[in-house]
C-alpha cells in the first residue's frame, strides 16, 4: 500500500520531516507535503515511524516493510 | 442527605488528584498504585469532591487525545479543574482551550514559525545563548543555582527572540509564568486573576507597540499579516502571546532542571553520552519521557459517551491523561522506571498527542539538546551541591519543576 497524507488534518508537528526527510517535507505554510513514495525497506520503515509519530493521524502507511 | 453520602462514599474509594511529586523523575506512590490496577482508566477525586477519570494506559491515552468527542474547553462543566483558580472566570481563551475548527484556524497561523527548517535555522542562536549563559555561570562559580542561572534564562532568551519580547523584562515575565504554571494548583481566585491580569496587560501593551512598530519576530509578523488584514483580532493575538510565553518558558525550563538532576543521578548513562555525543538527541527523548513535566497539561471533558479500556466515559465527565503516568506504561516502554538513554522513547506523550500536540516541541528539543550537551561538555565535573533528597519540587497540579538546583564543579 502506498503512503498517503491528508494535508487538511496537518498540525505542523514536523515529526514526519524529522523521521523521513527524504519522503516528507513542509510547504511554506508548514503543512505536510509527500515528496515521493518510499523506495527501499529502510525508507518504508522510516515512513511507518512517521505515521506512528504523527500526532494528528495525517499519514497512512502500508507498514514497516 | 443522600447526596452527601454518595459523595463521601466515592471519595473514600478513589484517590485524591493531582498527586505531588517529591523527585523530578520518580513516580508519586499514587501513580504506581494507579498503574498497578487492571483497567487503564481509574476514577479519582478532585479538590472540590467531584470525580474524574485518570488514564494510565499509553494506547488509551493516544486514542483519547486524538478523539474529537473529547473537548479541551475549560468552560465545559465536566472539565476536570484542579483548583479554585482554574474555575475562575477569565476574559479570554487560548488556543490550548479551543476545539476544532476554531483551534485549527489559530494553529495554522502559528505553524510556519515552527517548521523543522525554521527550528534548525535557530540552532546557532540557541548555541550562542547557551554558551553565553555558561560563560557567565563559570565566571560566577564554582557553585550556582542552575534553575535560576541556567534553566530559566536559556528558554527566556530564546522566547524573547522568537516573540519580540524585550529580554530586559525577563524578571517580570518569569515571575508571572512561574505563578501561572507552578502555582496553578494552589493560587486562590484573586491570586490567579491578579497574575493573569498583569500578564495580559503587559502583553496587550507589547502587542500594541508591535502593531505600530513591527520588529522581526512572530508577534510582529502576526500583527502585520493577520491583525492588520482583519483575519486575527488584537485580543486573540494577545492570547496567543500569553500561551506561547507561558508554555515555552515553564515547560522547557522545568525539563532542563529536572533533566540535569536525572543525568547527575544516573552517572552511567551520563558517561555513555560523554563517550558518544551522537546519542544526545535520543537521550533528549528519554529525558522528556522520564521527567514529563507538563503532567497535568492534558485534560479533557467528554462531549459524548466513549467506550474505552473496558469502561464507559459518560458525556460530561472529566478525563485526565497525566504524561508521567502514560509514559511509564510497561506495555510500551520495557522496564519503564529505568532511565536508559539508548532506548527508543520517541512515542512518549510528553508533548501530548492529537490536534493539541505541543507546537513548540521541536524548539524545545533543540534547546534541551544544546543546553544539556553544552552544560556537561563545559562542566564535566558537575555535581549536586546538596543531597538529592533535599531538592524540592513545585506543588502538585502545575508544571512539575525544581524550586532550586544548587550545583558545584
Amino acid at each position: 500500500m502506498d503512503v498517503s497524507v491528508d494535508q487538511s488534518l496537518c498540525q505542523g508537528a514536523a515529526q514526519c520531516v524529522r523521521s523521513a526527510p527524504q519522503i516528507f517535507d513542509q510547504d511554506d505554510d508548514g503543512l505536510v507535503v509527500l515528496l515521493r513514495q518510499p523506495g527501499s525497506p529502510a525508507e518504508r520503515a522510516a515512513a511507518h515511524v512517521a505515521a506512528v509519530l504523527c500526532p494528528a493521524g495525517v499519514i497512512t502507511s502500508g507498514g514497516p516493510a | 442527605m443522600p447526596d452527601t453520602t454518595t459523595v463521601s462514599e466515592s471519595t473514600s474509594a478513589t484517590p485524591a488528584f493531582p498527586m505531588a511529586r517529591t523527585c523530578p523523575y520518580a513516580l508519586p506512590e499514587g501513580y504506581t498504585d494507579l498503574r498497578g490496577k487492571e483497567a487503564p482508566l481509574q476514577r479519582v477525586t478532585l479538590f472540590d469532591g467531584t470525580g474524574a477519570w485518570v488514564v494510565s494506559g499509553h494506547a488509551e491515552a493516544r486514542k483519547l487525545l486524538a478523539d474529537s468527542r473529547l473537548s479541551s474547553d475549560k468552560l465545559n462543566p465536566g472539565f476536570p479543574a484542579i483548583s479554585v483558580a482554574e474555575k475562575a472566570h477569565r476574559p479570554f481563551r487560548t488556543i490550548t482551550e479551543l476545539d476544532p475548527p476554531e483551534h485549527d484556524t489559530h494553529r495554522r497561523m502559528l505553524i510556519p514559525a515552527f517548521t523543522a527548517r525554521r527550528i534548525q535555522e535557530m540552532r546557532p542562536l540557541v548555541q550562542k545563548i547557551v554558551d553565553d549563559c555558561l560563560d557567565a555561570i563559570i565566571e560566577k562559580g564554582p557553585s550556582v543555582d542552575l534553575v535560576a542561572e541556567f534553566a530559566v534564562h536559556v528558554p527566556s532568551m530564546v522566547i524573547c527572540h522568537l516573540l519580540d519580547i524585550p529580554y530586559e523584562d525577563h524578571e517580570f515575565f518569569q515571575a508571572m509564568t512561574r505563578k501561572i504554571t507552578q502555582e496553578r494548583g494552589t493560587l486562590d481566585e484573586a491570586g490567579i486573576k491578579q497574575v493573569l491580569g498583569e500578564t495580559w496587560g503587559y502583553l496587550d501593551r507589547r502587542v500594541t507597540e508591535l502593531e505600530n512598530e513591527p520588529e522581526q519576530g512572530l508577534l510582529s509578523l502576526l500583527a502585520t499579516e493577520r491583525v492588520a488584514s482583519g483575519t486575527l483580532e488584537h485580543h486573540d493575538l494577545v492570547a496567543m502571546a500569553l500561551v506561547l510565553l507561558v508554555a515555552a518558558q515553564e515547560t522547557t525550563s522545568s525539563t532542563l532542571g529536572s533533566g540535569i538532576v536525572t543525568l547527575l543521578e544516573h552517572p552511567g548513562q551520563l558517561a555513555r553520552l560523554q563517550a558518544d555525543p551522537a546519542l544526545w538527541p535520543n537521550a533528549v527523548e528519554e529525558l522528556l519521557r522520564f521527567t514529563s513535566v507538563a503532567d497535568m497539561g492534558t485534560r479533557r471533558a467528554a462531549k459524548e459517551d466513549i467506550e474505552i479500556g473496558g469502561v464507559v466515559i459518560r458525556a460530561g465527565e472529566g478525563v485526565i491523561i497525566p504524561n508521567l503516568l502514560v509514559n511509564r506504561d510497561p506495555k510500551v516502554f520495557a522496564d519503564p522506571d529505568t532511565f536508559d538513554v539508548g532506548r527508543s522513547a520517541r512515542t512518549h506523550l510528553a508533548f501530548g498527542h492529537g490536534v493539541h500536540n505541543c507546537i513548540g516541541q521541536n524548539m524545545s528539543r533543540l534547546v534541551l539538546e544544546v543546553g544539556f550537551q553544552s552544560l556537561f561538555t563545559r562542566l564535566p565535573g558537575l555535581r549536586l551541591a546538596v543531597a538529592a533528597e533535599e531538592l524540592e519540587m513545585s506543588p502538585a497540579g502545575g508544571v512539575q519543576t525544581l524550586t532550586a538546583l544548587p550545583v558545584a564543579w
